[in-house]
């Protein structure tokens, strides 16, 4: 990571911090925003968030290795998290999930080589009446088909060059 | 997405506070004097009577109290939560408000799984109306010396943080371990002080209790068990939904409601729940006879009852927290177990080995998800024997 | 004088492993009230909040333990120590469960039983442990339990294979994870007992694992080496990094001139490996064991350590004298003790700034090693080279020490191979030598004289007394039997965690010959009261820190001494296995004893010490030649891994 940049996390984690208060128990809203707004929480996130809270890098560590929607490791710009839980998979996430791995050529827990999505398991998402579910981000998708997967893919795809577009136009003025 | 809800449901012929300023009006005996009355028992699954966990909490000491909303509903099966918090979320709130007032609180937490973020704008503008309308904040509807207020804390997907005591670990910005009970939340619990941790619709029905009555509530159910329940039914059945029945139903009748006639079992309570098999479809769900958190999933006559079993092993090995030995290691030989069967290789012997397995994580593990996580396997085993053994190689 | 300072409750541990606290009683009458627990039909009655383990040993019946340790918070994660309480539909952990009104319980029902023989079936079922070839064969807990408990066979199986590879990246703690049964008492030891924060676990589920930051090997991230936690592991999945095979090699070569020095605290504790009870030193007797192992010569680490006295008393004197007579401001005050290498490179790299209050002395082992190689290789005309220095420590931070870039000033490595007690003891038993049954004998010259200052560095509070003794006497002019009976400075001793003293300079003597290059009088420091401070184990050095950090009274102080394990060095994580609070008081209570048996017990007393001082190092205390053997610097490591 560039100096810059560091200062630039280090920066940002710091209004985090004051903003939850420089607790121990602001670790985890930290780590979610986090999380959210860069696909990961790097070793020196970690690190100037132990030093904000006064704990150890360790602790950080342990605690982001908890929770499966916290990750130490760069996810994709998207992550797609398939339901594998009884109802769904009674419901065909299997042929849901072939398909998912067919059209991004990748294997669950990888991402893709152009770093836009990765792909998961994920135990119930509470959509048992509607299975089979995937949860992408934020956004949750019911019913899937092996069928729509292409579109729900597009959908992101087309999402990420209308964000990246508009960030060029504001580079551009 | 679609709606989930089927039929109606008691909670849309609320009146609007009508709860809060009853109990406002009762006092805070009074409110847990109703609770009592009204029979209402924990609507996670567990079952421990709401009345006397307020009242416990209501008589510690301490000038620091909090109300913690357990939404991080992650049972298999179970999504009648969500469907609470997108339809009826003042009526939660409301309940949590109650809760505060009766035991003293002034800080409320909603714990919010992290499958569920979607839901987060919502209840935050729900919380900015309440606070609008002076149903949160200071002084509560002018009643002098009633202070509450609601924030959202987010889950980061672990089932175990649906334990009360994970959840306030998780709370404090830790790993989402069981602690060891005793002491109970109700006397430490969040930052070591007295907490209430109740389950998403134990709290919207305590609102519907203060509004209509103990009598009304405690008249319906049966005796261990008064009052209605939300059921969440998937699975192979025609009708799947959120459904709000009394407690007491036998299995058939709900089957029967949610078209689901010709199941051969039934998953009651999800992965931590028990496999009911036809035989037993008279069988009702209720407190003192099959137990559950509202969680219904129906197996059709084609299903394979060992990759259901594996299905839910899987579900265990994955989330148990790996903190206590009978749960980390356990869970992993029953999954393995089920593996050789699969194959075809496991000796009835060693099956009986795993049973007795089952049983020891039943007693001996730290939590509720350790204690629970060997039923499935168990009830799956015990009636569903002769599906599981002398499975050909390669079938 | 002596004032002590509580200690706040400040745990970090989770609270999920945070011992219980219990709501003080509503009813004033229920404080300390007994209550009454039927454990297998007997009665027992203990105050309202003992646990059910601690009702039972008060009973006198044994209910099996492993994640329990005494000096660690409650984890309640093993399950070993379930018991059926009646009224309970699930067994409780005996350790975990607080009696607060009557209870009946029972300890060994079927279902207890069975509960038992399944969780240890479960760890072996992920335990790759190769009892024959483990250092813990026979001080194993998880093979004591599988003993206890009736294990028979492999019910879920045994691992064939190794999952991890073992980590041998730190030169004092290995880690080998296939050996872990998960009961965190390192992690509790790490992050709560010592707050270093080195180990936590990591992941979730069966596959969580006790690990760095990072996952990193052990040597590349900010472990102090105290080995408190290889102390506390039931298995032997920690253990301290083993020289022996070199050690023997070197005794096997006929141009080696094999030379050991053996510390206190090891001598006070080497008996338990042997099946001493804790508290009986072996000095003499070790040193004729170690003679018939083959070892050359075997010296006293107590020479060295009055050497430390002489030389970071005299430090602290140059401090004191450039701050109040030169009222230099730079000058760092209060000087820390230098002589536990764990607690150094916990300064490295958790408190940088306040490195330079550490004093630049070497540990008595270093200095010893630095002699060795250049004054003692000289008077028996040996090549350095063909001397190899073995220290016998306590400790396995020593081996880190032994092993720093800048401690070979002499050309040669001060220390080649440092052994803790348990290691020294296997090569004991290896030789076939019955170590407590031994003819006593002494030391070798030319460091033969050791004096009772020397001995106490074992023990918290030590070097303070040692330095008090040897400063009070030479400042004061008078003895310090006058000012404390048999000069035992009792103010300073004990296992509080954090202490403080004060001892007024009323009155000043002539300045001694060896001090004399330095100063001329002692009129600037008459009236003057020296603040000295204590503390042990690291979490408590980090209380003092912060106190400093913040301008506190240890700011005040004028020396501090810190020890980096709990107890001092007679509980480092060298030393045998297991260890506890009481355990650590008697090897104390050995410690002090020998103290008292010895006819020198001021180390300015000791005539060795001057004759080194008029034949070697002539320019005395802090002069050109100890600063440039004696004394060492420091690095600033900081905390941050990239």
């Amino acid at each position: 990571m560039l100096v810059t940049e560091q200062e630039q996390l280090k920066a940002e984690l710091q209004e985090l911090a004051t903003r939850h208060g420089r607790r121990r128990d602001a670790l985890l809203p930290m780590v979610q925003e986090v999380q959210r707004r860069h696909g990961h929480v790097s070793s020196y996130a970690m690190q100037v968030i132990a030093d904000l809270l006064d704990i150890h890098p360790v602790e950080v560590h342990s605690v982001v290795s908890f929770y499966s929607f916290l990750s130490a490791r760069p996810l994709g710009r998207f992550v797609i998290r398939v339901c594998r839980t009884i109802s769904c998979d009674m419901a065909g996430k299997d042929r849901v999930a072939r398909q998912l791995e067919n059209d991004l050529k990748i294997k669950f827990g990888e991402t893709t080589p152009d770093g836009q999505f990765t792909l998961e398991w994920a135990n119930c998402l509470g959509m048992c009446d509607q299975g089979p579910a995937i949860l992408v981000n934020e956004q949750v998708f019911t019913g899937v088909t092996p069928e729509q997967v292409h579109g729900i893919l597009e959908q992101c795809r087309r999402r990420f060059s209308a964000h990246a577009l508009a960030q060029t136009a504001e580079h551009a003025v | 997405m679609i709606s989930s809800r089927r039929g109606n449901f008691t909670f849309n012929g609320i009146a609007p506070e009508a709860g809060l300023k009853a109990a406002l009006q009762k006092g805070r005996a009074g409110v847990i004097g109703e609770l009592s009355a009204s029979g209402l028992k924990g609507r996670g699954g567990a079952g421990f009577p709401t009345g006397v966990k307020w009242n416990l909490a209501a008589a510690a000491k301490s000038d620091v109290k909090y109300v913690v909303c357990n939404a991080d509903e992650g049972e298999p099966g179970t999504f009648k939560d969500r469907v609470i918090l997108s339809d009826f979320a003042p009526l939660v709130f409301e309940g949590m408000t109650i809760g505060g007032w009766a035991i003293g609180a002034k800080k409320g937490v909603l714990y919010l799984r992290g499958e569920y973020i979607y839901l987060r704008p919502h209840l935050e503008k729900v919380l900015a109306e309440r606070r609008k309308q002076n149903l949160l904040g200071t002084k509560i509807l002018g009643k002098d010396g009633f202070d509450f207020d609601i924030g959202i804390r987010m889950g980061s997907g672990a089932y175990v943080c649906g334990e009360e005591t994970a959840l306030i670990e998780s709370l404090e910005g830790h790993r989402g371990e069981p602690r060891n009970r005793p002491p109970f939340p109700v006397d430490t619990g969040f930052q070591n002080k007295p907490t209430i941790v109740n389950n998403v619709e134990t709290l919207t029905w305590a609102a519907c209790i203060l509004s209509k009555g103990a009598a009304w509530f405690k008249k319906i159910g049966t005796d261990k068990s008064a009052g209605l329940k939300l059921y969440s039914v998937s699975g192979d059945c025609t009708r799947p939904g959120v459904y709000e029945f009394p407690l007491g139903i036998t299995v058939a009748k709900l089957l029967g409601e949610v078209g689901g006639e010709n199941a051969k079992a039934v998953q009651v309570g999800g992965a931590s729940g028990r496999c009911v098999p036809a035989s037993e479809f008279a069988r009702t769900l209720a407190f003192e006879d099959v137990p559950t958190g509202g969680s219904i999933i129906v197996f059709g006559p084609q299903r394979d009852m060992l990759r259901v079993a594996r299905n839910f092993m899987d579900f265990f090995v994955e989330e148990s927290c790996g903190q206590c030995t009978p749960c980390r290691e356990g869970n992993v030989k029953l999954l393995e177990g089920l593996e050789l069967l699969e194959e075809g290789r496991c000796s009835m012997r060693y099956l009986r080995e795993l049973c007795a397995l089952g049983e020891t994580m039943a007693v001996a593990s730290k939590c509720g998800l350790g204690q629970s996580s060997p039923t499935a396997f168990l009830s799956i085993v015990q009636h569903f024997q002769d599906e599981l053994m002398g499975r050909m190689h390669g079938r | 004088m002596a004032e002590s300072v509580k200690a706040a409750d400040d745990s970090r541990a989770p609270v999920s492993q945070r011992p219980k606290t219990m709501a003080p009683p509503s009813d004033i009458r229920d404080i300390g009230a007994l209550v009454t627990v039927n454990i297998d039909g007997q009665d027992v009655k203990v105050p309202m909040g003992t646990t059910i383990l601690e009702a039972a040993k008060k009973a006198g019946i044994r209910i099996p333990t492993l994640c329990y340790h005494e000096d660690l918070c409650i984890a309640g994660v093993c399950r070993i120590c379930v018991v059926e309480v009646d009224g309970q539909r699930t067994l409780q952990a005996a350790c975990a469960y607080p009696v607060t009104s009557p209870l009946k319980v029972k300890t060994h029902t079927r279902k207890v039983r069975q509960a038992r023989r399944h969780v240890v079936d479960l760890l072996l079922s992920t335990h790759y442990g190769e009892c024959y070839s483990c250092f813990r064969n026979n001080n194993c807990e998880l093979q004591a339990l599988a003993k206890e408990c009736g294990v028979d066979f492999f019910r879920f199986g045994h691992p064939e294979q190794p999952r991890y590879e073992v980590d041998r990246s730190s030169y004092s703690v290995v880690r080998d994870m296939n050996k872990c049964v998960l009961c965190r008492r390192c992690v509790r030891t790490c992050i709560d007992l010592q707050e270093v924060g080195v180990l936590e676990a990591i992941g979730r589920s069966a596959n969580t694992k006790v690990a760095t930051f990072l996952d990193k090997p052990l040597g590349e991230v900010v472990c102090i080496n105290c080995g408190q936690c290889i102390n506390r592991c039931p298995t032997g999945a920690l253990r301290a990094n083993d020289p022996t095979d070199e050690v023997w090699a070197a005794i096997d070569d006929p141009k080696k001139h094999v030379v050991i020095q053996t510390a206190p605290s090891p001598r006070a504790a080497i008996g338990e490996c042997f099946g001493q009870p804790p508290g009986k030193a072996l000095t003499f007797e070790l040193n004729t064991a170690l003679k018939q192992c083959g070892f050359d010569r075997v010296f006293d680490t107590n020479f060295t350590a009055d050497l430390t006295i002489l030389e970071e008393g005299t430090e602290l004197i140059i401090r004191l004298k450039k701050a109040l007579v030169d009222k230099d401001p730079l000058v760092a005050l209060p000087q820390f003790t230098s002589c536990s290498p764990g607690w150094v490179k916990y300064i490295e790299h958790f408190y940088t700034e306040l490195l330079p209050h550490v004093s630049s002395a070497k540990s008595p082992q270093q200095m010893f090693g630095a002699i060795i190689k250049t004054y003692y290789a000289k008077l028996n005309k040996l090549d350095p080279q063909d001397i190899v220095t073995v220290a016998l420590m306590p400790c396995s931070a020593k081996k880190f020490e032994c092993n720093r870039q800048e401690m070979c000033s002499s050309g040669y490595k001060d220390i080649d191979y440092g052994l803790t007690t348990r290691e020294l003891a296997q090569m004991i038993k290896e030789a076939g030598i019955d170590l407590p049954n031994m003819p006593k004998s002494n030391f070798d010259d030319p460091f033969g004289t050791a004096t009772g200052s020397g001995v106490i560095f074992g023990a918290t509070g030590g070097v303070m007394e040692a330095a008090l003794r040897t400063v009070v006497e030479l400042v004061c002019g008078i003895k310090v039997e006058d000012l404390f009976a048999h000069a035992d400075i009792i103010p300073v001793r004990g296992f509080e965690g954090v202490r403080y003293a004060e001892i007024p300079i009323t009155k000043v003597g002539p300045v001694p010959d060896i001090l004399k290059p330095l100063v001329k009088d002692w009129n600037w420091l008459k009236g003057a009261t020296l603040k000295v401070g204590i503390c042990h184990g690291t979490a408590n050095a980090k209380k003092v820190l912060e106190d400093i950090r913040a301008g506190g009274k240890f700011s005040e102080c004028h020396f501090i001494e810190f020890m980096a394990c709990p107890g001092g060095c007679l509980g480092g994580g060298g030393q045998p296995i297991p260890t506890g609070p009481a355990i650590r008081a008697a090897r104390a209570k050995a410690i002090y004893d020998e103290d008292k048996g010895y006819a020198i017990r001021k180390s300015h007393e000791n005539p060795d010490v001057l004759k080194i001082y008029k034949d070697f190092l002539t320019d005395g205390p802090c002069g050109h030649l100890s600063h440039k053997l004696l004394h060492t610097h420091y690095t600033a490591r900081g905390k941050y891994i990239v």
